[in-house]
């Protein structure tokens, strides 16, 4: 604030952002992420990384606190890198045993719709998605509450096959054998 | 303030002559952003600003993003890329700036700084405190500064004052949020709460908002 002068003319700095936390990589090591991000930050801007972790510079951060606080930082990130692991090892599993079902419906004799449940658990935001599926497919394509609680996207027409292709084709994290396709009657029909 | 993820209740466009307004008291709270605020309206580059409301537990506040369309050397601007940049929230009494904002133009902003042992509590969300400023690593303003350190300034904040906080032996702020009380108080006092109006820390709810 000091100097007007000096900084009205300093153009906008730009800034390295973590891949793996989001945070400016020299805060990594308060994200529980840590290891991580370190290895990120190797990969992607080297420079860097020999800045930040550097060994002066971890000796550096050590020495300006007491012995009591740094041990009590220890146990604090220790901590948080216990909780974010859990958080992705169950993430990772939650992933693997869930499905996405895409499902196809007679909505009037030969007339379908195509429902796709369970896309939210590949941490996607399934109103981008249906909204995609409408560009896509040129239809009508909208997220729809179920019964059972949740949502999935409702897409108007017979397009199962069409959108498992699709959904392999551009969502590359999900794995083939968890996509399924089922037909599913018109409840009417059976009740009559 | 934005401690657990925040949830978007909605997102409309700012009309050019709102956004004159915001523009207009950017600069009142904020001089120093002058030569910068045409850049960072994106202006040559038909920057379209937008406000998106953020849902709180218990009321919600504007936040202003610029959306814009980078051009090539031609002055053509490119398709496809348009980019999305997150410019300022608004609480009840102040207008004030997101930390990428504050990232690319460090020196518009009143900053202080904390000293390394408080850094993980502000990072986790706690209420800053005095000591963490007043203890040896951490800077107020300051007459007898010198060299590096006078960007920390020499003259005193009021209370209310947006400011940003940096962190000892870290180059990018870590905070940004309104004065509880005065630094002149709070050098003397050396106890409670500096900043509790509306703060926003990197990592928070606000933070990893995704802004597309």
């Amino acid at each position: 604030m000091a100097d007007v002068e000096s900084s009205t003319s300093a153009p906008a700095r730009d800034v390295v952002y973590c891949g793996v936390c989001t945070l400016p990589p020299e805060y990594c090591e308060f994200g529980g992420t840590t290891k991580k991000c370190e290895e990120w930050l190797n990969a992607n801007h080297s420079d860097l990384h020999a800045k930040i972790y550097s060994e002066d510079a971890v000796t550096a951060n050590l020495s300006t606190l007491s012995v009591k606080a740094q041990e009590r930082a220890e146990k604090d990130a220790q901590k948080k890198a216990a909780k974010a692991e859990t958080l992705e090892a169950r993430e990772a599993e939650k992933r693997a045993s869930s499905k996405v079902l895409i499902k196809r419906i007679e909505r009037n004799k030969r007339k379908y719709v195509t429902c796709i449940q369970g896309l939210e658990n590949f941490g996607m935001d399934i109103k981008k998605i249906a909204k995609e599926f409408g560009k896509k497919f040129a239809t009508g394509s909208s997220v729809t509450k179920i019964p059972g609680g949740g949502e999935e996207i409702t897409v108007q027409g017979d397009l199962a096959y069409d959108i498992e292709e699709f959904v392999l084709e551009t969502y590359k994290d999900i794995p083939e054998d968890n996509v399924e396709v089922i037909e599913e009657k018109k409840k009417k029909s059976a009740a009559g | 303030m934005f401690k657990k993820d925040v949830a978007i209740a909605g997102k409309t466009n700012v009309k050019s002559s709102v956004q004159r307004k915001i523009r207009e008291r950017i600069l009142e709270t904020y001089p120093l952003l002058e030569p910068h605020i045409d850049t960072l309206m994106h202006k040559s580059e038909k920057g379209q600003m937008e406000s998106i409301s953020i849902r709180l537990s218990d009321r919600s506040l504007p936040f202003y993003i610029i959306k814009y369309t980078p051009k090539d050397s031609d002055g053509e601007p490119i398709k496809g890329t348009s980019k999305i940049e997150p410019l300022f929230y608004e609480t009840k009494d102040h207008l004030i700036p997101h930390l990428k904002l504050v990232h690319k133009y460090p020196d518009c902003f009143y900053r202080l700084r904390v000293d390394r042992g408080a850094i993980r509590f502000v990072l986790s969300g706690a209420t800053l405190m005095a000591p963490g400023l007043t203890s040896e690593g951490g800077r107020l303003p300051s007459e007898d500064f010198e060299g590096e350190d006078e960007r920390f300034g020499d003259v005193d904040l009021e209370r209310g004052l947006v400011v940003v906080v940096e962190a000892e032996g870290k180059e990018n702020a870590c905070l940004v949020g309104a004065l509880k009380v005065g630094t002149a108080k709070l050098r003397e006092e050396k106890k409670g709460p500096a900043i509790e109006d509306g703060w926003h820390y990197v990592g928070d709810g606000l933070w990893k908002l995704p802004l597309d």
